[in-house]
């Protein structure tokens, strides 16, 4: 708990209360695409307030498995978030490994929802869980290795500082990595929080849903559980890519914080973007686009463990590293390799 | 820096060309590919304006990039052939082949002993990569102009491994090799065609059964 201060719980406190907001973003800008004003903003703060203060109405057949999965999988999330940078904003909770814990957490967060889904005993919902369990399957390979090329990077296995290490030179000198990764955890992310080209989260046609599906028995505050979970996991995978796509880190914790919100919110903008001009694959051709996800972080990483002596002496990739780890004492020198890191 | 931009980029046309499920988009791929290679003896050398750096460039460009798509278009067009790949290995597994194989190229450029320095440390995984691509699109691959562009893929493979010295190699020889790939890419153009109007089909797993 060494890193814990102000500004990382403002970051935790900031996930719990905005992460509402990026759903009402996201159809807010397909509003706009489709010449629509759309719903306010703030639509799933309405609903969540509206569907908490209801009863849940539980079938015969369930157990309490079908009422521990909407509590589990929110928890899972919010712990999730507690080991989550924000930029270069570290994480209230940090140690060596913990990317592991991430997508164990999110791991969990599935199994609860899958698991409560076949308490159920409905055929349809059976069906969603098949799905979810077989395309995160897919997906998890996809974000351990674009984190493990991160890790690789910036030599570092916590979450923390792996996101705090990151810098503009690294993209200037690892450009391609960094390019590879981004791809991967955009593909990810679509397929993790059930968006377009992998699910389309507006139909109400079973037969195509996979997330949705899964969570049709549920009613009341745990619907609002997992709504709200659904919304932190989003949060989560756009903080990710925001951090690692806007690395910035100007000394000053407030304004690194507002540029990784910004971040943040224009991934929700992208998003939208995507479902907008996308229309959903073929349920054949998805684990296609999950393992070509894979297949472009496992190339990221690949990159990262190049070895061979080049022309201009040592590889970019090894000059980097060094940079990374000799910054404070031999600053002059790494100049020359395009790694510009500020001393902190 | 934009050596290694190019060679990563020609490692995923590689990969796209694995997974890809139409012959024209292959095709295209393998031309952007064929021109991505075209530009980089000219990065990859130290004067971009010597007169050979520029000959190669400008030939390797219109050639890949505009002569053999035109070919093989044309080739696809006269054969009407439908425009599936129809794979013997599926595209996935294709993927995971093609990951098993920058795995292996990576591994094998750190056993190669090289007598000069090459420019980029992606180079000769890059070049390894796209033999081993090519090899593989040439037997998974039925219709006959995917061995067409594996033949390309492979030679590109071949080229990247030579656009990395062009500095010890002579002009000659480069031209030379463009030379030869044009005349094969040429001749099998119409061997497809022939094939087609004898046969109705460009399948070579039926081809391997014929008796005269």
């Amino acid at each position: 708990m060494a890193g814990l201060n102000w500004t990382s719980l403002l970051s935790v406190i900031a996930g719990i209360a905005l992460a509402p907001l990026l759903p009402g973003i996201i159809s807010r800008v397909k509003a706009r695409f489709a010449g629509r004003r759309g719903a306010p903003v703030f639509q799933l703060y309405f609903d969540l307030w509206k569907l908490w203060r209801k009863g849940a109405v539980y079938s015969r057949t369930t157990s309490w498995l079908f009422r521990a999965g909407p509590v589990a999988g929110l928890a899972a999330a919010a712990v999730a978030l507690l080991v989550l940078p924000f930029g270069s904003v570290p994480a209230p909770l940090a140690f060596a490994g913990d990317l592991i814990l991430l997508a164990g957490m999110l791991g969990l967060m599935r199994f609860m929802t899958i698991v409560a889904a076949l308490d159920t005993g409905s055929s349809f919902e059976g069906m969603g869980a098949s799905r979810e369990a077989f395309f995160s399957a897919l997906a998890e390979p996809a974000l351990l290795l674009a984190l493990g090329a991160l890790a690789r990077v910036t030599d570092a296995y916590s979450l923390s500082t792996m996101y705090g290490a990151l810098s503009f030179g690294h993209w200037w000198s690892l450009g391609p990595v960094l390019a590879l990764t981004a791809a991967a955890l955009v593909i990810v992310l679509l397929a993790e929080n059930a968006r377009i080209p992998v699910d389309d989260p507006n139909t109400h046609l079973e037969l195509t849903m996979i997330h949705e599906v899964m969570v049709l028995d549920h009613g009341g505050p745990d619907f609002a559980a997992i709504q709200y979970g659904a919304a932190l996991k989003l949060w989560i995978f756009s903080t990710l890519l925001a951090s690692l796509l806007l690395p910035v880190e100007t000394g000053m914790p407030a304004l690194d914080f507002a540029c990784t919100l910004a971040g943040v919110f224009g991934v929700a903008a992208l998003v939208g973007i995507v479902e907008s001009v996308m229309a959903r694959l073929r349920m054949v051709l998805i684990p296609q686009l999950l393992v070509s996800a894979s297949v472009l972080a496992a190339v990221a990483l690949l990159l990262t463990l190049n070895p061979v002596e080049t022309k201009a002496g040592r590889p970019a990739f090894k000059a980097a590293q060094a940079g990374e780890l000799q910054r404070p004492d031999s600053a002059p020198a790494q100049k020359a390799d395009g790694i510009d890191k500020p001393t902190r | 820096m934009f050596i290694d931009f190019i060679l990563v980029l020609v490692l995923l046309t590689n990969l796209k060309l694995l997974g890809s499920s139409r012959l024209g988009a292959c095709i295209r791929v393998a031309a952007i590919q064929g021109m991505l290679l075209g530009i980089l003896p000219w990065w990859a050398h130290g004067h971009p304006a010597a007169f050979r750096v520029l000959g190669v460039t400008v030939g390797t460009v219109i050639l890949k990039g505009v002569v053999f798509p035109w070919l093989l278009f044309r080739a696809l067009r006269e054969a009407e052939v439908s425009r599936e790949v129809e794979p013997f290995v599926g595209y996935v597994p294709s993927l995971l082949f093609g990951l098993g194989g920058l795995a292996t190229a990576f591994w094998l450029s750190t056993r190669l002993p090289l007598t000069s320095a090459v420019h980029s440390s992606l180079l000769v995984p890059a070049a390894l990569f796209g033999i081993f691509a090519g090899l593989f699109l040439i037997i998974s691959r039925k219709r006959a102009v995917n061995q067409v562009l594996g033949f390309l893929v492979l030679e590109n493979g071949v080229f990247t491994f030579g656009a990395g010295v062009i500095g010890e190699t002579s002009l000659l020889v480069e031209v030379g090799v463009l030379l030869d790939v044009f005349v094969a890419v040429f001749v099998m153009g119409i061997m497809i065609f022939h094939i087609n109007r004898e046969f109705d089909h460009i399948d070579t797993d039926r081809l391997s059964s014929l008796k005269d």
